[in-house]
């Protein structure tokens, strides 16, 4: 019973993928299946999460092989909130694409691929299995791949080939890494390497194979130096399309890095948190500084996607319960925040038609609702009490001084001030100042740009509103964020779960 | 056999490194393929050769004879070929649309999306 729910979970979007491969000529038929599927997929998240909170951890032993022998799919609080927020985006951005892309060649290529994407990015969070994790991960880069590249934009192609190549070699070097365990303890079961590295005589050897997976995972999670490749890609692909990746592709990078950290290489020795916390003030500062510099929406937001990494690698590098749930609740928080601010820049390039700085103005004055709803995803994303980036970063803060890490604490507070900074000048340039062009449509009011746009408003005000449920009632979360973070540094309740309950 | 192997790992690792350096892509594309193979022989190499020994329990006997042929690393790598071979297909005929769309393979050329727009 137990594994079922993971399954449907799993197999969902899967059988959504095929089907709507199969309806590929009939636009309307495939448009529905899309929406519904995602639905279908919401609710199935919704019963593995809540599985999960009233059962504890739960596993599937692919094929009947018991663990470590078999492919095991573990969903603990972590993955299983992961994956209800990754149903959660995938429904809003999915109503959001079918209005927001307005290319209609685009969408029979679109829906499929978007249903394989999320199929890799709920096994990426169910694996319990490293080498099984490199598949997933596989499965979900080579959608992105596909979905970057849709449309075939000249910026587009230009940003992608720098994206897949970087993320070739970083799943090489994650490869390598695997090899690297396996050849150490001869088991790929997380739960099993929990147990066996501790006993590998050769530390050194896990130490190199830790130096392969934070460079793996620190291309996917675009941390410093290894972020590159995201300031140059998120921005060129349709916006429904980059919203999703922003929410997601990244954190999936976290994701497994709090994973690997916390379950298989728990940190007991300095080194690897010390390393962490200096790459999170890097990544940090440099984000930020490098959102001051841009004109653009798009690209100011993408900087900010990187800085915004640094405070959750920091909640991990810190490394108390309290650090590693605030990471947690970060996540969380930015997915929501981060494309909601993307969606926006959507809407904006929909009435002004760019998304160029100095060509945008005047929506304030036009459209005060969309103006409103950026300033509190802004003021969020700046963490201006009470919202909900105010109590990620408080919590992060909180632990940083009970850790006595006095000068990382310090750093994410100046970054905050730059934060507020860069959104100021977009609020500035795009909401504030006389539009430079005329609108697309100069005649249309606001509601009947709204009207017109329905598809596209509606799930940015549905994401607005889940914003500030995560900032009023950030109790309920935080809560839930503790339990999570005590069940990764409490190991010994996930290896009961793959080895026993079974 | 152990240490031929390494020095091949190795120099394949080295060998993938100096052309994802190149200036070109299509040289970045063949050294990300070098890369590959180097991860796989890697991940072969370093969970132990044994020759001779096929994990098969032979007859009249209860169990395989130790030591006997690990036969996991194999099926991983060949599930890693198999992905990196549609990962490199897909990045061979996406540096075509870029050489079609874009008429430049190089590098340096490519990097409009990483400019700053201007202010003004």
């Amino acid at each position: 019973m137990q594994g079922s729910l993971i399954t449907y979970t799993l197999l969902t979007p899967l059988l959504f993928a095929i089907l709507s491969l199969l309806f590929q000529k009939r636009k309307s038929s495939q448009r529905i299946l899309f929406v519904s599927g995602l639905l279908l997929y919401l609710i199935a998240s919704w019963f593995l999460f809540s599985g999960v909170l009233s059962q504890g951890i739960l596993t599937f032993q692919g094929g009947g092989w018991s663990a470590p022998f078999g492919i095991t799919l573990v969903a603990d609080l972590l993955s299983s909130g992961l994956i209800l927020l990754t149903s959660v985006l995938a429904l809003i951005t999915g109503v959001y694409s079918t209005g927001g892309i307005n290319n209609e060649k685009l969408k029979p290529v679109y829906y499929p691929v978007l249903n394989f994407l999320i199929f890799g990015l709920t096994g990426s969070f169910l694996a319990g299995d490293i080498f099984n994790l490199y598949v997933w991960f596989e499965v979900m880069l080579v959608s992105s791949f596909v979905l970057f590249t849709l449309g075939g934009q000249k910026d587009q192609l230009e940003g992608s080939i720098k994206y897949v190549a970087i993320n070739v070699v970083s799943s090489s070097l994650f490869l390598a890494g695997i090899g690297l365990v396996y050849g150490l303890t001869g088991s790929l079961n997380m739960a099993a390497l929990h147990l066996k590295i501790p006993l590998v005589e050769n530390q050194a050897m896990v130490a190199v194979a830790k130096v392969f997976f934070i460079i793996s995972f620190g291309i996917k999670a675009a941390v410093f130096p290894l972020f590159f490749w995201l300031p140059a890609t998120y921005h060129t692909p349709p916006v429904a399309i980059s919203s999703l990746a922003v929410g997601l592709l990244t954190k999936v990078g976290i994701y497994v890095m709090i994973r690997f950290f916390t379950i298989v290489f728990p940190m007991e020795t300095g080194i690897t948190s010390d390393i962490l916390l200096i790459l999170s003030g890097f990544t940090m500062v440099v984000g930020v500084l490098g959102a001051a510099a841009q004109n653009d929406f798009r690209k100011i937001l993408s900087f900010h996607i990187i800085s915004q990494i640094g405070y959750m690698i920091m909640g991990l590098a810190i490394y108390t319960p309290l650090a590693i749930a605030g990471a947690i609740f970060f996540v969380a928080h930015n997915i929501l925040v981060k494309t909601n601010l993307f969606l926006i820049s959507g809407i904006v390039n929909e009435s002004n038609g760019s998304y160029k700085l100095k060509d945008l103005g005047g929506v304030y004055q036009k459209f005060p609702i969309i103006a409103l709803v950026f300033a509190i995803s802004a003021f969020s994303l700046t963490g201006v009490p009470p919202l909900s980036g105010f109590w990620g970063k408080f919590v992060l803060v909180l632990a940083g001084f009970e850790a006595k890490q006095f000068i990382i604490v310090g750093i994410s507070l100046f970054v905050s001030i730059l934060t507020l900074f860069s959104m100021t000048k977009i609020w500035g340039e795009v909401f504030w100042k006389n539009n430079p062009i005329p609108f697309r449509n100069e005649s249309q009011s606001q509601y009947g740009f709204i009207r017109k746009n329905l598809l596209m408003v509606i799930p940015v005000f549905v994401m607005t509103l889940l914003i500030l449920l995560l900032g009023f009632f950030p109790e309920t979360f935080i809560d839930l964020s503790m339990k999570a973070a005590e069940q990764l540094l409490n190991p010994g309740e996930y290896v009961k779960g793959v080895f026993v309950n079974q | 056999m152990d240490i031929i192997l390494s020095l091949v790992v190795g120099l394949l690792y080295a060998l993938a490194l100096y052309m994802i350096l190149q200036k070109g892509l299509v040289r970045v594309i063949i050294g990300v393929i070098l890369l590959g193979h180097a991860s796989n022989l890697f991940l072969f190499v370093i969970s132990r050769l044994t020759r001779g020994n096929p994990p098969i329990v032979p007859e009249g006997m209860d169990t395989v004879l130790e030591p006997f042929a690990d036969p996991l690393p194999q099926a991983l790598i060949l599930t890693a070929i198999v992905i990196g071979f549609g990962i490199q297909a897909f990045g061979i005929v996406l540096l075509q649309r870029v050489y079609k769309v874009t008429g430049t393979t190089l590098v340096a050329e490519l990097i409009s999306t990483d400019e700053i727009d201007k202010k003004d």
